[in-house]
Parts: C-alpha cells; sequence; structure tokens
C-alpha cells in the first residue's frame, strides 16, 4: 500500500449526501477480477451520458459537462469534498479502488459509512471527518476560488485551507501507522500467530461444534 | 456491574488479543465467499505465498452474477463467466467447499448459510457483502467486509477490529394483519435514517421482534446496514434453536445438547445497558413503500410522496428534490397511484421460503396486469425452489404469469442480465432503491413480497391489507 505522509491538492466538491457505492463504481464493473483500472469508471452513470459497460473506449464516450469531474476547473483534483455518509451501501472495496485509480487520496466529508470508511484506509485513501459546518465552509471556498488547495497532513491530523486556516482531526492510532508507513495488515496480524493458535485451542475445548471434527 | 449485552457476549467470546486503545484481533468463525468480492483476495493469497488458515471455516457459492434461466447453457457473458469459474479455481486451488451453480444447494449466500446449519448461534460471520448483517438474526456477529478484509481473514482467521457502540432497536407491541418484517425493518430506517446506526451494532428485540419468524429476523437484520450498522442481531429463542435441528452442518447428539446449552445464553441481560434506545410501536407501522433513492426514504401505502418545500434542512431538501427528479415523481402523489412497470421478488432480504409463500398467498387465482411488462421470482437457493415448487407455488406464480427462475441475486443489483431499462419503475423486494442499482436510469420502490405481489395484480402499489 502505498503510505500516505502528507498531500496537498484540488479540491472538488461533490455536493450531495448519501452517495452509495453504487454511484461510485457501477456494478457492471464488479465483473473485474482485477484490483485495479477502475478510475475510468469512478461515478459512471453521472459522469458520461451513455451507459457504461465493461470493456468499452471511456475516452470516446460522451461526458456529462455538468458533473463536476468533467468541469475544467476541477482538473487534476485529488481531494474530494463530500456530504453526509459518503459510500453508504455495498461492502465492494471496487470504491475505494476506484477513487485511488482516478487520483483521489484523500475524502472530506462530516460522515460516512463504517464499510467504506475501513476499506479507504487498506488503500492509502484516507478518509477526514470534519464537523458539517466546517464542511459546509469548504464547499463554498471551493466553489468560490478556482484552483482551491487543501493542504493534509496526517502525521499532525490537520487539513490547512489556502487562507491559513487549520482544522485538525482525529484518526484512530492503530490505521493511522498503518498507513503513514504503507503497512499490510496480513504481515502485522500474523505477528500474532501464537495468540491466535492459543485461543483456537481454548475455544474448541469450549464449544467444539465450531470446527469441524 | 451492570450486565452484558448480546453484542457484548458474542464480542468478549471472540478477541483474540487487544490493545490498551481498544483495537482487537476478533476470530471469525465462518466465511462466506461469493465471486465478486474474492477474486483479488485470493490473488493476494497467492502473491505473498500465505494458505487459507482454517479452510473448514469457508464455504463459498457464486450468486451474483450467474443467470437466473438458460443455466444449463452456461454464463453467456464472458466477463461474468470468467469470474464465476475464477471463483471455482481458487475453491479447487485452495481446497475450500464451494456449492457451484450446478448444485441444488447453490444459492444467495445469505440464504444458504443458515439453510445449511453452516451459520450458528454465537459464532462470527463474515463475508465480503454488506448484507452478511442477516446473520445476526440467530444471536450471531455477522458483518460485511471489504476484499482486503477478505483476504485477511482468509489468511489469519481472524480481523483487526474495534468495538462498535451498542443501540437496542425495541419494537413493541404486535404487529397488524399485512404487516411484515420488511415493513418494520423499513419503518425502522424510515425513523432513525440510512446513517442512524452508523458506528452501532444494532439489537432488535421487544414483543413485535419476537413474534417474527426466523425468517422475518433474517429480513430485519439483512437490512441494518441500511441503517447505517454494520450488524444487527436478534437474542437466541426457542425459534432459533427449533430452526437449525437437522440441519447439515448443525451439531448433532451429545454435541447438539452442548450447543444449545450454550445458545440459550444468547441474550443481553435483564440489566445490560445500551448506548442509544429506539422504541417503535409495532401496531401502528403500516406496509411500507420507498419513494426515493435511499431507503429512509419511505412512507406507509396511504401516505403521499413528500413535498421538498416541506422540509427545512437545505441538503436534504436537495437531497428529496434530486431523488423525486430521478424516480419521475411529483410531490404530494398518492403512494397507492404510482404505476409500475416491473415486479422483483427475491435477493436476500425476501427470498425465502416464507416470502414466496406469502407473494404466492395474495395472487393465487388472479392474474398480473396488463400494465406490467415482467413479474420474476428469483428463489433464494436451489432447496428453497426445490421446495416452494413441492408446495405448488412454482404453477401459483406461473398461472398468474410471473416468470419462475433460478437462485442468484438477480435483479436486486443487476449484475447478470435481469435488470431495468432506463425509466422503468419496479415494486421490487430487495433492500436498495439507490440511483441504478437496478439498472441505469431503473426506478425502484422497495416493499414485502406480499405488498410486490399487490402491486403486480393491481398495475400499481396498492395497501395489500384491503386487498
Amino acid at each position: 500500500m502505498k503510505p500516505f505522509t502528507q498531500h496537498t491538492g484540488i479540491v472538488v466538491p461533490l455536493d450531495r449526501p448519501n452517495v452509495d457505492t453504487d454511484a461510485i463504481i457501477p456494478k457492471q464493473f464488479l465483473k473485474s477480477i482485477k484490483r485495479s483500472g477502475f478510475g475510468p469508471n469512478l461515478f459512471d452513470e453521472w459522469r458520461y451520458l451513455d451507459r457504461g459497460e465493461p470493456g468499452m473506449d471511456n475516452s470516446k464516450r460522451p461526458l456529462n459537462a455538468d458533473f463536476v469531474l468533467n468541469q475544467a476547473r476541477y482538473k487534476g483534483a485529488s481531494i474530494l469534498l463530500a456530504r453526509e455518509n459518503f459510500g453508504c451501501g455495498s461492502s465492494r472495496e471496487h470504491a475505494p479502488w476506484a477513487l485511488e485509480d482516478f487520483g483521489f487520496r484523500a475524502i472530506i466529508a462530516p460522515s460516512y459509512a463504517d464499510i467504506f470508511y475501513n476499506n479507504c484506509f487498506k488503500n492509502g485513501v484516507l478518509p477526514i471527518v470534519l464537523d458539517a459546518a466546517i464542511v459546509g465552509e469548504l464547499f463554498a471556498e471551493t466553489v468560490a476560488q478556482p484552483g482551491y488547495r487543501l493542504t493534509v497532513d496526517l502525521q499532525a491530523q490537520k487539513v490547512t485551507t489556502p487562507g491559513g486556516k487549520e482544522y485538525g482531526f482525529a484518526v484512530d492510532a492503530f490505521r493511522k501507522h498503518c498507513l503513514l508507513n504503507g503497512l499490510d495488515d496480513i504481515g502485522l496480524t500474523l505477528q500474532h500467530v501464537d495468540a491466535i493458535r492459543a485461543y483456537e485451542l481454548k475455544r474448541r475445548a469450549e464449544a467444539p461444534w465450531l470446527f469441524k471434527a | 456491574m451492570a450486565g452484558k449485552t448480546l453484542y457484548d457476549k458474542l464480542w468478549d467470546a471472540h478477541v483474540v488479543r487487544s490493545d490498551a486503545d481498544g483495537t482487537a484481533l476478533l476470530y471469525i468463525d465462518r466465511h462466506l465467499v461469493h465471486e465478486v468480492t474474492s477474486p483479488q483476495a485470493f490473488e493476494g493469497l497467492r502473491i505473498a505465498s500465505r494458505p487459507v488458515w482454517r479452510v473448514d471455516s469457508v464455504l463459498a457459492t457464486p450468486d451474483h452474477n450467474i443467470p437466473t434461466d438458460g443455466r444449463a447453457q452456461g454464463i453467456a457473458d464472458p466477463v461474468s463467466r470468467l469470474q464465476v469459474e475464477t471463483l471455482d479455481q481458487n475453491c479447487q486451488a485452495f481446497g475450500l467447499t464451494e456449492f457451484g451453480m450446478h448444485d441444488i444447494r447453490q444459492g444467495i449466500v445469505h440464504v444458504i448459510g443458515p439453510e445449511q446449519g453452516a451459520t450458528l448461534p454465537g459464532m462470527t460471520v463474515v463475508c465480503g457483502d454488506s448484507h452478511t448483517s442477516t446473520h445476526g438474526a440467530f444471536g450471531a456477529l455477522a458483518f460485511g467486509i471489504g476484499t482486503s478484509e477478505v483476504e485477511h481473514v482468509l489468511a489469519t482467521q481472524c480481523l483487526i477490529q474495534k468495538k462498535s457502540r451498542a443501540m437496542l432497536v425495541r419494537v413493541n407491541g404486535a404487529l397488524g394483519p399485512g404487516v411484515t418484517a420488511k415493513d418494520v425493518v423499513l419503518a425502522i430506517i424510515g425513523r432513525i435514517g440510512t446513517a442512524g446506526g452508523t458506528g452501532y451494532a444494532i439489537e432488535f428485540g421487544g414483543a413485535a421482534i419476537q413474534g417474527l419468524s426466523v425468517e422475518g429476523r433474517m429480513t430485519v437484520c439483512n437490512m441494518a446496514i441500511e441503517a447505517g450498522a454494520r450488524a444487527g442481531m436478534v437474542a437466541v429463542d426457542q425459534k432459533t434453536i427449533d430452526y437449525f435441528q437437522g440441519r447439515p452442518y448443525a451439531p448433532t447428539g451429545e454435541m447438539w445438547q452442548r450447543a444449545v446449552a450454550a445458545w440459550r445464553e444468547l441474550h443481553s441481560d435483564a440489566d445490560a445497558t445500551f448506548d442509544r434506545v429506539v422504541e417503535l410501536d409495532g401496531a401502528s407501522i403500516a406496509p411500507q413503500v420507498t419513494w426515493g433513492t435511499s431507503p429512509e426514504m419511505v412512507a406507509p401505502i396511504m401516505a403521499r410522496v413528500p413535498d421538498p418545500d416541506q422540509e427545512d434542512n437545505a441538503v436534504k431538501r436537495e437531497g428529496m428534490r434530486a431523488a423525486l427528479k430521478y424516480m419521475g415523481l411529483e410531490a404530494n402523489t398518492p403512494i397507492a397511484q404510482i404505476d409500475i412497470d416491473k415486479v422483483f421478488i427475491g435477493s436476500c432480504t425476501n427470498s425465502r421460503i416464507e416470502d414466496l409463500r406469502a407473494a404466492a398467498a395474495v395472487i393465487k387465482g388472479r392474474r398480473v396486469a396488463k400494465n406490467i411488462k415482467l413479474a420474476m421470482v428469483v428463489p433464494g437457493s436451489g432447496l428453497v425452489k426445490q421446495q416452494a415448487e413441492k408446495e405448488g407455488l412454482d404453477k401459483v406464480f406461473a398461472d398468474a404469469g410471473f416468470e419462475w427462475r433460478e437462485p442468484g441475486c438477480s435483479m436486486c443489483l443487476a449484475m447478470n442480465a435481469d435488470r431495468l431499462e432506463p425509466g422503468e419503475r419496479c415494486a421490487s423486494t430487495s433492500n436498495r432503491n439507490f440511483e441504478g442499482r437496478q439498472g441505469t436510469g431503473g426506478r425502484t420502490h422497495l416493499v414485502s413480497p406480499a405488498m410486490a405481489a399487490a402491486a403486480a395484480i393491481a398495475g400499481h402499489f396498492v395497501d395489500v391489507r384491503n386487498f
């Protein structure tokens, strides 16, 4: 996993609540058995005017000019500004894969759905929670100032605006450690092999029906 | 000291180790696997040369993108076919049990787990699918995970987790006639919102929940995720225990007695405390119909489509406007006047035998309305299908003009060929009414099986209680 330490990037505002993972990456693209290549189909139904299918040449498809990701001023955006309950619905990790593949490194929203939030950390994408009123201010500033950029510092746990305002955010210590260092958490868990074996022995004695004879 | 909640008991029994900040290594008893969220996990194992930690904990089946008709000819879509074949190959290579496409036991992963007794009370159950919350209906701790975590469980039998907060949703009293588990859970989501359960594990309790069948409780827990909660659960009672007796993976003999004794402890203690308690009156719940593009956008059948102008919160108001535009609905339209094009009875929410019986009871001796382009029934598993055919339900559906299909996820998410065309409106027993969920531009209204059946006959939504 790509480590995340500090990042400065263009912010794109996606102004609607309850954006679900079906919207982030529609189901037809979940047929892929790969982890990469989902970026061109990120927000497919909002981004294009036709119906997308796997294998299409996305560069030839008609774009929806109204959708923020297609607007020139947000070209190259790497920070997604979103509303409440972002990433609700399906557990598909294809959602953070698509966001990461498109080029997003961080998301800022008042709240996220639990599974999506968790999946982001496994893929080097930092989901930041800020108070709804602050997110509202950031929306206003992003729309008002073309080329608006934010700086996200994971070590210091703060977001800095072009005007120098700083907003602190909370992040779980273990997740922060993994993300800062790009750590594979399977490797970390396998450091506890003895504890897992010991648990299994105890559990097998207490509840043998949970283990095949 | 306060007593323990059911969630506390399940959590405590599965902690392998924990850190001072509460990060725990949680042991997983049952891992259900399907074709969509597993290929990259198996690939990860291969790249790192890691074996599957506990082969007997895994049960796999293809469900999301397999065809529901013409199955003898195989899968026409080459991309879908590759994904299903990849699951077959991975299960073979790693020595895992799989109910393949032509196995009578194949079906929606959340239907076959309990059906086989592969899900049991007291277990931790995970699957790369958000509707894994279904299995909490049996006093299990069950939740959906992403593909990285699928790989993590395959490799270590554990997950790194932090404990959620505990919520009790108590539905008091008795449900009225014609009101089902689906209406209860839609009413709950309408009350607390799609993010109301975020960060919580929800226990559903109260007389109305206790009064539900085990299958009804599965419907309620299934949609806990639609209220934002990764896990939903119901305490074990005699119905739970009776359900598992004699199932293929359930314990037998003396082991059964020991298991039952342990399962009887799987309820919240009388003095347990919850971080949040929500109460609903079961008697006041009417059959529900969603009108928007989020499951919280729901109303009783007697109501009208709400008016965004009456909403004070600006973000919510815009969300309602966008939803009505997408759904092609005018504010203040009576819900019972909304005409539909298609009817889908199926999904991990409502495709079990009781769901099919409830729908069949409504349509028996009647015909699907002329404006309905397609009405289909997709049983949750091969065994549900077999049972329904034994009871003659297939004939009741066929006589009414319904198509009777092979088991799978089908038009709940439209990964296979079953889908809505742009602008088509569907009465669906599934769990998500998101934009494009049942096909690009498709319009989904979530309802119970009985309400879907009644809508198929009437051609529009109708109160099944007066039908």
